[in-house]
């Protein structure tokens, strides 16, 4: 299955990759200035990422302010040749796995269930349909609980987040081999526990 | 079937909509970002906008949402509500609105060189005095660029606090006014003491200038100086020409003319 790409395909840089490397040359040049860009384009997914690990929008929302404050910390003492060379994405995926692990101070992470999220709720739908979603994802969130937390993160960075392995690896700080064994018996695990609530 | 829908499930997931207060919260805990908040001017109320290096716009709107559409296209990025302005910038930004902006800190990013020197210079006429798109241009350097001046402070994006109300056309007709047309400048200029009337009597009488007998100084009309001559000493003059042949020069404080 797996090939390697054609030199000069390799060279293709996707339009989000573009964009990224736009706007890191822009927040070398002008940290304050550009910091609540790199905010309002990455807040969505860091808080998505969280909340799925923590089961909790409200300590994810605390989290990921954390986060970006101690990124914006980090960003002021770079040089500018480190903050143009940084893949941001993962970097602050990285620096949100960190602030949650502070945030519960060391405990394994523990998924808080909540039984309404607060999430958008679509004035299209319908209530049922809306119910029927809310229901579906309350039970993803309980099988979510169920799995070693290691590979909850891996699975929501690749299956919610669309990272690479190489990136998971980056983001978690762990070795490819052992993020791919992860991301595969987690969603493994996950099927097996969705499959099996269904039967009931 | 349970192994699509396990993926879509987390798919949907990671795009679990972030609540509105995070953004905002990230940048009051950093000091960042642009904030607004209501303010009383006199025309009524306007939006003061500022960032952490001062004021940044000052308008008339509706309502916030359409402040902040105005912002959003006109100054690009995004503005959050605040409630009420900082304490310490409070005090300063109500005497600005009042006439007297000399304490307001501003920050003109984002606009050209000419435009920023257009706005500096126009925030050196005082409260109560009025000068011409053509002074502006002299006092830039930029003596043939008057169209550009107006056009310039037509875009003018923190009027009031900076008083391009008090730019009129070389003959001292009112001319244009961006934040609500002819009939608004009048009334801005009406509560800073300046009456327009006058103004146009003195379009009408070609007048361009006042001079004093006693002291052979010559003055924009309205300029402090000028407005102390008595009417026995008052001398009035259609060009900066007229002036000068009858042996008079140009006043330091309203700098008239270029000086010869």
């Amino acid at each position: 299955m797996q090939q390697t790409a054609p030199a000069d395909e390799r060279r293709v840089v996707s339009p989000r990759a573009r964009a990224g490397a736009a706007l890191v040359e822009r927040l070398a040049a002008d940290l304050d200035g550009v910091f609540e860009d790199v905010v309002v384009e990455h807040q969505q997914a860091l808080f998505a990422f969280v909340t799925g690990l923590c089961g909790d929008p409200g300590r994810a929302e605390e989290v990921v302010q954390d986060a970006f404050v101690r990124a914006h910390r980090a960003l002021g003492g770079y040089p500018a040749d480190r903050v143009r060379a940084l893949a941001l994405r993962p970097w602050l995926f990285r620096i949100a796995l960190n602030a949650l692990r502070n945030s519960l101070r060391g405990r394994h992470l523990q998924l808080v269930l909540v039984e309404t999220p607060p999430d958008g709720v679509d004035p299209g739908a319908g209530p049922e349909a809306e119910a029927l979603r809310a229901a579906e994802r309350r039970r993803l969130l309980r099988a979510l609980a169920s799995i070693p937390e290691e590979q909850r993160a891996a699975v929501l960075l690749r299956y919610a987040h669309d990272l690479s392995y190489p990136r998971i690896a980056e983001v978690q700080g762990r070795p490819l081999g052992t993020v791919k064994s992860d991301v595969h018996r987690g969603i493994e695990a996950l099927r097996r526990r969705m499959g099996a609530e269904v039967e009931v | 079937m349970a192994e699509d829908a396990v993926e879509a499930g987390l798919r949907e997931l990671g795009r679990w909509p972030a609540p509105e207060t995070l953004v905002p919260g990230v940048l009051r805990r950093l000091g960042l970002g642009c904030w607004y908040a209501p303010a009383e001017g006199p025309l009524g109320t306007v939006f003061v906008a500022h960032g952490p290096a001062g004021v940044v716009a000052v308008r008339r709107e509706s309502s916030g949402a359409e402040f902040e559409a105005w912002f959003r296209e006109h100054r690009g990025g995004t503005v959050h509500p605040a409630g009420e302005l900082p304490e310490a910038l409070a005090a300063a930004v109500a005497a600005g609105l009042r006439g007297d902006g000399r304490g307001v800190t501003v920050d003109l990013g984002g606009l050209t060189d000419f435009q920023r020197d257009v706005l500096e210079a126009t925030r050196t006429i005082p409260r109560g005095e009025v000068r011409t798109y053509g002074w502006v241009a002299r006092e830039i350097g930029r003596p043939g660029a008057v169209r550009a001046v107006g056009t310039a402070l037509g875009h003018n994006p923190i009027p009031l606090v900076i008083p391009c109300h008090r730019v009129v056309q070389g003959d001292w007709r009112l001319g244009q006014y961006s934040g609500g047309g002819p009939e608004a400048k009048r009334r801005v200029l009406a509560a800073e003491g300046i009456d327009a009337g006058e103004l146009e009597a003195l379009a009408r009488a070609r007048v361009r200038f006042h001079g004093s007998d006693s002291t052979r100084i010559f003055c924009v009309p309205t300029c402090r100086s000028a407005r102390r001559i008595t009417d026995a000493h008052r001398v009035a003059f259609g060009s900066e020409r007229e002036a000068r042949s009858a042996g008079y020069r140009p006043c330091r404080l309203c700098r008239p003319a270029a000086a010869a």
